[in-house]
Formats: structure tokens, C-alpha cells, sequence
């Protein structure tokens, strides 16, 4: 197992590496220059602008350039943003809980309704329940989520006025951030009128965000839910006079749990790319409305550094998942 | 396994083809798909024809007018009007052009750059494939979105842009088809018998071995198509995409935002039309897997 680890750590490696030449060559083929952008309408004198580049160090090689922006980030020195001047690090770090709290609030709400949905359609195979749950989940997984938050906005927010509209909690409450999880730092705060409004704030953006996974994850537990009843040891059980219950929730369930588990994590990328159109529709001030408007405003060291970060965290949650099969399926591991 | 009544001999192209047909079209669904798609084409094909008003044309006297069920409506603007006058059913009409001739260019150039790569890395090995597969997981490694609004901000925004970027986003997946195929049929006795008879690299690798890897390929490339869409109306949406005044579908949404509270109409038919075309090409995929891909056919 231990072998298998470091496998597949070396093999991420050359990955990482090309992140961060994709990153870096990234922002040096934007088109603009920084300094010209920051000195904005004003315009620059020539001295000025030769003291910012040499400054910024974007007189240097580009060979130069990258190996010092490698050796920054191997010290978590990503630079400063051309905007706020903060450093690219902090900055990512101050909005990554609120994409985070969002993932898994709407990675819960895709397992909790798509795992049932697909063990009941496994097992009514064929009948109506089955055809329903199955055309409704085509249909979220064909979803222009962008749209769909759009639409629930209008039907429950501006129609129905059940639910705020943006942001992540009502203006009333300041909660003091220690996790950074609205939801957890109001309950530090002992403030629970400030976590039911967290929960009140989460729940649209997490149906939005979460509905192609649950789709995603209603068809593969459908699917490996049929595989396994296939299975001689199934009909084993089923022979012994088990329950039908018991069947499908222990011999059945368990064994189709283990596809289900690995598409579950690979939805971590695709819950990423969906944050950015959730974010944006909900003005949720998370790394994906942070990653347009850096791109957006052309700030450099932003997007280089928010995409080195986020690349790096969908590669960890990938070999983490790998590794989870390889503990739940020993078959895979040689 | 068939009950066709045709005589065509087993082995043969018609006898494959009606095969295909027999198991694709035993799927309602599939078929579904199939007659809405042939039935969106024509229409965005003929849309000078069948749309009712010129896409960009401003109605001045009819600002957010209602659809036609509205007591408010009319008949001249069936599914109503924009914010500065403009026939929303046209816009439809006219953005389908856009939205399947840019997605079907980007399955074409995904799926070709993608087959070639991945033909070359499956049958040399080596160093060919480790330099392949590593650059196609530096492209996976990002989110699909993030990557495409990175290109189309290096591009500058607009169509070819987006179109380049969103096939770059999906070439991996073709990568490893290809290459995962051809490593599977790479041994095989009518590939070895070929390669005794002489012959060489590129008729080993273009006539041999691709149409054998097909199947897969094509399941590939109607979802592909189906995100395309998809992506295309994301990027449009937040401003990256096809730019105004275009009638792209994800743009018309992205205008009619700030008109949500007044106006449904502007921000419901787009997206409407969206998930409509989407959810139809994806049935036909289900289909298609399962008329194409033999493990699949019990489930």
C-alpha cells in the first residue's frame, strides 16, 4: 500500500510541474502590460516604468523569472496582487473556505438525494420509478447551471421571497472568522440566529452547485447497483433466503459503493469549475468570482497563483481518491 | 441477437449498419433525441427562412413585450421581446447557428487533433506516450471552465477564442480513449497479420487500427458536443464568449439578467432552449453507447 502511495505521488510530480509552467507562461501571454495597467490613465515616465519592471523583476529571463516564482512558491510566496497589493496567498486563502463550505454543502446535498435515488432506480429496474428518476437525472446533468440558478432565483427569491438572493449571510450579523465556514464560526460565536441565516444563505448556490453531481452520481450508483446484482455472490446471498433488504443494502450496496465512491471524488474538479458560475450568480466571494475578476482585471500574480492552487488541490483530492480505491479495492492495487 | 429481415451478411457494412440501427432505435429515447436534433438542425439552417423578424432588428414600440399567452402579448412576438425590442424567438432561432456550428467545430477539431495523439502515443509507447499523457493531465489537472476562460482571455474574447479554448478542454478525454483503444487492439491477429503483409506505420495506424477503435470515439463526441454547447453558452454568459449583439444563447441570458424581476421571458427561453438541446443530444448518446458498446448493452 505504502508503494502504491509513493507510485503514484512521483507520478504527480511531472504534473506539477507543467501546472506551474502552464501558470507561469499563462499570465506572460495575457495580453496588456501590468505596469502600463497600473499606472492606468495617467500614463508613466520612462524612468518610472524601468524602476517598477526591474522592481517586479520582469526585466530578468524568463528562465530566471520561472525559477524564482518556483522558489517562491515552494515557500508559499505566490507575489503580491497588482490590485489590493496583498499577497496572492493570503488573499486565496481568505476566500477558499466560502468555495469549500459551498463543495461541501452541495457535494452532501448531491450524495444524500443521488445515492438513494439510484439504489431505488437499480432496484425498480424497468418500472416507471425507475424511467422518472432516470429522466430527471438526464436532465440535471444536462443542466446550463448558470440558468438554473437564475431561475431559482426568480421563482424563490424574487417570486416567493423564501430565500436571499447573494451573498453569504444577512447583512445584520458579523461573525468574527476563525474557520473561515460561516456555518461553524457563528456556532463558535454561540450566534444561532447568524447560523440559520449561514444555512439560509447556503441553501440555493448548494442546489445549484450540486445539481450535475447528484445527476453523476445517481446514474453510476444506478449502474454499478445493476453490475453487482449480477453477481454470483448476490445470488448467493438471495439464496440463503436473506431478506431482500438485507440483500441490496449489505451485499449489493457495499460492493456498487465502491465506483460510486471514485466518482464522488472526481467531482471535485467539475464542482470547481461549476463554483465559478455560482459564485458569479450568486455573488458568493469565493475563489471562483476571485479567479474572473483577477482575470478580469488583468491582475497577473492572481491568476498565476489561483491557478497553480487550484490545480494543486484537484490533483490531491484526485490521488486521495485513488488511494481510497486502492483501500477498498484491493484488486486495483498491482 | 437480430431479427432483421434484411439478407445482408453477417460481417458486412449493411449488416453492421442495421444492427446499429436496430439496437440504437429499440431506445425511445435515443430516437427522441435523434428526430429533435435533425429537427433543430434544419431550423438553424433554414433560420432566415423560418424565423419571423431579423435577429438584431429594434422594435422600439415593443420593449419587453410578454409572450403571445400573456393578455399584454402578440401574436407578431410569439415568445416575446428583449430590453431593446428584438424578437426573442428570432434570437432563438438565429443563436441555434451559432451554438452547434461552433460545438460541432469543436468536437471536429478535438476529436481529430485528439485521435492523432492519441494513435501516436498508443501505438509507439516510449517516450512518445509519457510526454502525451503527462501534458494531457497538466490540461485535466484544472477545472475545464477555468482553463477556457484563461485561454479566451489570452485570446481575447469572441468566437474563434472560445472555440479553440473549449476544444482544448476536451481533447484529453479523446486522448485517452484513442489511446486506451489501440493499446487494447494493438496485439491482436488482424493487426499482427497486417503488419506482415508489410504494412506500414500510418496504414497500421489510420486503417487498421482506428476504425476498430471507433465505437468509443463516437459515444465520445456526442458528449462532447453536449458540453460544447454548454461551455460555449457558460463562456458567453460571463462575458468571454460570442460577443453582443450576436444572438448567442448564452449571451441573450447574460443581457437579460438585470431584467429578471420584469421580464421571465428573456431569461427562461434561452436557457430553456439550452437544456433542451443539451438533454436531447445526451439521450442520443445513451443511445448510441448502447447500440455501440457490447459491455454495455445488458444495463
Amino acid at each position: 500500500m505504502f508503494k502504491f502511495f509513493l507510485i503514484k505521488l512521483a507520478q504527480l510530480v511531472p504534473t506539477f510541474i507543467g501546472v506551474t509552467i502552464v501558470a507561469f507562461a499563462f499570465i506572460r501571454l495575457l495580453p496588456g502590460d501590468p505596469i502600463l495597467l497600473m499606472a492606468g490613465e495617467r500614463g508613466i515616465s520612462a524612468e518610472r516604468y524601468a524602476q517598477l519592471e526591474s522592481q517586479m523583476g520582469f526585466d530578468r529571463s524568463l528562465v530566471v523569472q520561472y525559477l524564482d516564482f518556483l522558489k517562491g512558491l515552494l515557500h508559499g510566496d505566490l507575489g503580491n496582487s497588482l490590485v489590493t497589493h496583498a499577497p496572492v496567498m493570503d488573499e486565496f486563502m481568505s476566500r477558499f473556505p466560502a468555495t469549500l463550505e459551498l463543495s461541501l454543502f452541495a457535494l452532501a446535498f448531491a450524495v444524500i438525494i443521488g445515492l438513494p435515488a439510484g439504489v431505488l432506480a437499480a432496484v425498480k429496474r424497468g418500472k416507471t420509478l425507475d424511467h422518472t428518476i432516470m429522466g430527471v437525472s438526464l436532465t440535471g446533468y444536462s443542466m446550463p447551471i448558470f440558468w438554473w440558478g437564475l431561475l431559482l432565483i426568480m421563482l424563490f427569491s424574487s417570486t416567493l421571497g423564501w430565500t436571499p438572493v447573494s451573498g453569504r449571510i444577512s447583512y445584520m450579523y458579523f461573525i468574527e472568522p476563525v474557520t473561515g465556514f460561516m456555518t461553524i464560526d457563528s456556532l463558535i460565536a454561540g450566534d444561532w440566529g447568524a447560523f440559520l441565516s449561514a444555512l439560509h444563505y447556503l441553501i440555493l448556490p448548494s442546489i445549484v452547485l450540486g445539481t450535475i453531481p447528484l445527476a453523476v452520481i445517481a446514474r453510476q450508483t444506478r449502474s454499478s447497483m445493476l453490475e453487482v446484482l449480477g453477481e454470483d455472490y448476490v445470488r448467493t446471498a438471495r439464496a440463503k433466503g436473506l431478506s431482500n433488504f438485507r440483500v441490496i443494502m449489505v451485499h449489493t450496496l457495499r460492493n456498487a459503493l465502491i465506483s460510486v465512491v471514485t466518482v464522488i471524488g472526481l467531482q471535485v474538479g467539475l464542482l470547481l469549475a461549476g463554483a465559478i458560475l455560482t459564485e458569479t450568480i450568486f455573488s458568493w466571494p469565493g475563489i471562483g468570482k476571485w479567479m474572473i475578476d483577477a482575470i478580469s482585471r488583468r491582475d497577473y500574480p492572481s491568476v498565476q497563483g489561483g491557478l497553480v492552487l487550484i490545480a494543486f488541490i484537484v490533483m490531491i483530492v484526485n490521488l486521495l481518491v485513488d488511494l481510497a480505491y486502492g483501500v477498498i479495492n484491493p484488486r486495483i492495487r498491482h | 441477437m437480430s431479427t432483421i429481415s434484411t439478407p445482408a451478411a453477417p460481417g458486412s457494412f449493411r449488416y453492421q449498419l442495421a444492427s446499429f440501427w436496430s439496437d440504437f432505435s429499440a431506445s425511445r429515447g435515443a430516437l427522441v433525441g435523434l428526430i429533435f436534433i435533425v429537427f433543430i438542425l434544419l431550423v438553424a439552417l433554414f433560420a432566415p427562412w423560418v424565423a419571423p423578424h431579423d435577429p438584431a432588428m429594434q422594435d422600439r414600440a415593443a420593449l419587453l413585450v410578454p409572450p403571445v399567452w400573456h393578455a399584454e402579448g402578440s401574436w407578431n412576438y410569439i415568445l416575446g421581446t428583449d430590453a431593446v425590442g428584438r424578437d426573442i424567438l428570432s434570437r432563438l432561432i438565429f443563436g441555434a447557428r451559432y451554438s452547434l456550428s461552433i460545438s460541432a467545430m469543436v468536437v471536429v477539431i478535438s476529436m481529430g487533433v485528439g485521435i492523432f495523439l492519441g494513435l501516436l502515443a498508443g501505438y509507439f509507447r516510449g517516450w512518445i506516450e509519457t510526454v502525451i499523457t503527462r501534458v494531457m493531465d497538466v490540461v485535466l489537472a484544472f477545472p475545464s471552465l477555468l482553463l477556457a476562460l484563461g485561454l479566451v482571455a489570452i485570446l481575447s474574447p469572441g468566437l474563434t477564442s472560445a472555440m479553440i479554448a473549449i476544444a482544448l478542454v476536451q481533447l484529453p478525454y479523446f486522448v485517452r480513449l484513442t489511446r486506451a483503444a489501440v493499446i487494447g487492439e494493438k496485439n491482436r491477429e488482424y493487426v499482427i497479420a497486417s503488419r506482415l503483409s508489410g504494412a506500414g506505420h500510418l496504414r497500421l495506424m489510420f486503417n487498421t487500427l482506428l476504425p476498430n477503435c471507433m465505437a468509443p470515439l463516437i459515444v465520445q463526441a456526442t458528449l462532447s458536443f453536449s458540453t460544447a454547447i454548454l461551455d460555449i453558452a457558460a463562456l458567453g454568459f460571463l462575458g468571454m464568449g460570442v460577443q453582443p449583439p450576436t444572438p448567442e444563447w448564452g449571451a441573450m441570458l447574460a443581457n437579460a439578467r438585470e431584467f429578471m424581476g420584469s421580464a421571465y421571458w428573456a431569461v427562461t427561453f434561452p436557457g430553456l432552449i439550452i437544456l433542451l438541446t443539451v438533454l436531447m443530444i445526451n439521450l442520443m448518446g445513451d443511445g448510441l453507447r448502447d447500440a455501440l458498446d457490447p459491455k454495455m448493452k445488458r444495463s
